[in-house]
């Protein structure tokens, strides 16, 4: 019986299936497909609702739209100081710079504390763990003050200086848990060969561990372009915000009246993350099922 | 194996898994872990061990950015005591933290197992319910639930239908929050994926023995599932408060960044915001600061701690 519940196989295929079970599962699909729905309709809402008129979007509560009105996208492009374009640029940017610090650093680390054996290896990978839970409230005050003095406010450098210097742990651990999948042998082969540790990291252990840098670098693009408290605190002239700090600035400036602009913009902003989601979605869902292994 | 997983075998066992090519290599490599740590040395040092220590100084402090601390002892202890509003926020945060956590988790569990069982189409249920926890921590996804759940939102236009007439949900103190727990469980795909993955490693063997033996079902969920599940539901839980401690763009954007109306989705970080980046008290906030690292310290341990009792672990 539970052999049935478990495989995947066509539902059809069976011809021993009772009308109950039939019954249970079309009430099943039923209720994930209502689930489903519930979850994207205010998604499906939003979109939606950048592209009817003003008038319309809060009285229509349904998806379809009568008239449609393409002037939002355009009116919420040039609605602030700068054109939106700024800002998506400004966000590509730091995206950028965090993705490739994250992905040399966190892998250099990664293989230090997966293959090599140093003093103190157990408290540094202890210290590296505990930095995963910290909060970045306890540390932002004194950053600030430090970037501050170091007259970084207003530029990128408090956003991606910290990615190269590897203050995002948690993808050290998932590098960490990738290497030590890939079996010793190889190394040691490369040892042998007379490799040193630049050359096995370099020409053995990164091209082995590409799909845990394809999930380090989207997690880093999502988290980095969803990051709305740092570039907040850190860049506040406007011809440097990001897209988050940007579409908060909207609801000052003339969301009141123009909500089909804000939802247009707000559309805008989310279309790079579900473009990653749907290109890099494998590397996603291994990264997460891995690391919340026991 | 998790981070909490190896901080917890390391915690038991004398002997780590950090690191070390097994005790038949002789030669250490201090120099080449030298190379390969420097970057994330000077960011431990510069960037998060520096910051905290300087931050527990200035919690003593009076601090305004342009001039120079001033040691002021106990007097910002003593100012917590006396704050209503970090009282207040307190209380946001930790009813925010207390109920959207479980909240979130039952249903990701809930809708875990219902995927578990070999449903067709699997691939695409679990993208449609992972898709809101990559972007529920947006500025878009917070203004857009401004809107729906506003005066004249979807929610009300919905509610409209049914003859229902809603209120302000985002203006009314009673219910402000309340979205705010709706965006959190709006987002229980990620740990839905992790649970996903946990179930499959339990043997079917187990179900199938069950089953004979004339186990109900809901008998098997609680004497197989729960059990081998619990290190997975105990790595959510944990997460999820860390996470849920510190959460700050959903409250910042819904209210204006006032923690509003009266103060009901003052979440305890956006209180720390206020007096650190609208205020300039520095010296307050790193107070405030510390004040949230011990206590999600506190809850961290407290869970590890309860975590003997409920957590089975079949190694």
């Amino acid at each position: 019986m539970t052999d049935v519940l478990t495989q995947p196989t066509p539902v059809g295929a069976r011809p021993s299936r009772t009308g109950r079970r039939r019954t249970i599962s079309v009430l099943k699909h039923a209720g994930l497909i209502a689930v489903a729905l519930l979850m994207l309709y205010p998604l499906l809402w939003m979109v939606a609702s950048s592209l009817r008129p003003n008038d319309d979007i809060f009285t229509s509560p349904g998806l379809f739209i009568d008239t449609f009105d393409f002037d939002h996208y355009p009116n919420g492009w040039d609605a602030l100081a700068y054109p939106f374009s700024t800002y998506l640029l400004n966000s590509a940017l730091v995206v950028l710079g965090s993705v490739i610090g994250n992905l040399i650093s966190c892998s250099m680390a990664a293989y230090a504390f997966a293959r090599l054996r140093f003093r103190g290896n157990r408290l540094a990978f202890v210290a590296m763990l505990l930095t995963i839970m910290l909060p970045i409230h306890v540390l932002i005050i004194p950053q600030y003050v430090f970037y501050a003095q170091l007259g970084w406010i207003n530029t990128y450098l408090p956003l991606i200086v910290p990615k190269f210097l590897a203050t995002d742990a948690f993808f050290i651990f998932l590098m960490v848990q990738f290497i030590r999948g890939i079996p010793r042998e190889l190394d040691e082969a490369a040892r042998i060969d007379g490799a040193g540790h630049a050359r096995i990291y370099g020409q053995i252990m990164l091209p082995l561990m590409i799909p845990a840098l394809a999930t380090t670098a989207i997690f880093t693009f999502i988290w980095t372009w969803n990051d709305f408290f740092t570039q907040l605190i850190f860049v506040t002239k406007p011809d440097l915000q990001t897209v988050p700090v940007a579409l908060r600035s909207f609801i000052d400036a003339q969301s009141q009246s123009d909500f089909g602009a804000l939802f247009a913009m707000s559309v805008v902003s989310l279309i790079p993350v579900f473009l990653v989601f749907l290109f890099g979605q494998r590397f996603l869902l291994r990264g997460i099922a891995t690391t919340g292994g026991k | 194996m998790s981070a909490i997983g190896e901080l917890r075998s390391m915690s038991r066992s004398r002997r780590g898994k950090g690191g070390g090519r097994g005790p038949e290599d002789s030669t250490p490599d201090n120099k080449a872990a030298a190379i390969f740590l420097a970057p994330w040395l000077l960011g431990l040092v510069g960037i998060t061990v520096g910051p905290m220590v300087a931050s527990l100084y200035l919690a003593f402090t009076d601090y305004n950015l342009l001039q120079d601390p001033e040691f002021t002892g106990l007097d910002n202890i003593r100012r917590m005591l006396d704050d209503e509003r970090l009282f207040n926020s307190l209380q946001v945060t930790f009813t925010y933290v207390l109920v959207s956590v479980p909240l979130q988790l039952a249903v990701a569990l809930g809708l875990a197992m219902l995927l578990d069982r070999g449903v067709r189409g699997l691939s695409f249920y679990r993208s449609v319910l992972y898709l809101p926890s990559l972007l529920g921590a947006s500025v878009a996804i917070a203004v857009l639930w401004r809107l729906v759940f506003g005066t004249e939102g979807l929610v009300n236009a919905l509610l409209d239908i049914v003859g229902i007439e809603g209120t302000g949900w985002v203006s009314d103190p009673d219910t402000a929050l309340g979205t705010l727990i709706i965006l959190h469980v709006w987002t229980f795909g990620a740990p839905m994926v992790i649970f996903l993955a946990g179930l499959r490693q339990i043997p079917r063997e187990l179900y199938e023995a069950a089953a004979t033996d004339g186990a109900s079902r809901r008998r098997r969920f609680v004497s197989i599932t729960l059990p081998l599940l619990s290190p997975i539901i105990f790595f959510n839980l944990v997460l999820g408060l860390i996470g849920s401690f510190q959460s700050f763009t959903q409250s910042f954007i819904v209210s204006n960044g006032t923690g509003g109306p009266n103060d009901s989705t003052l979440f305890f970080s956006l209180y720390l915001y206020q007096e650190g980046f609208t205020s300039f008290r520095m010296g307050y906030a790193s107070a405030l600061a510390w004040l949230l690292l011990i206590i999600i310290g506190a809850f961290t341990a407290l869970n590890f701690w309860a975590s003997k009792y409920w957590v089975f672990y079949h190694d």
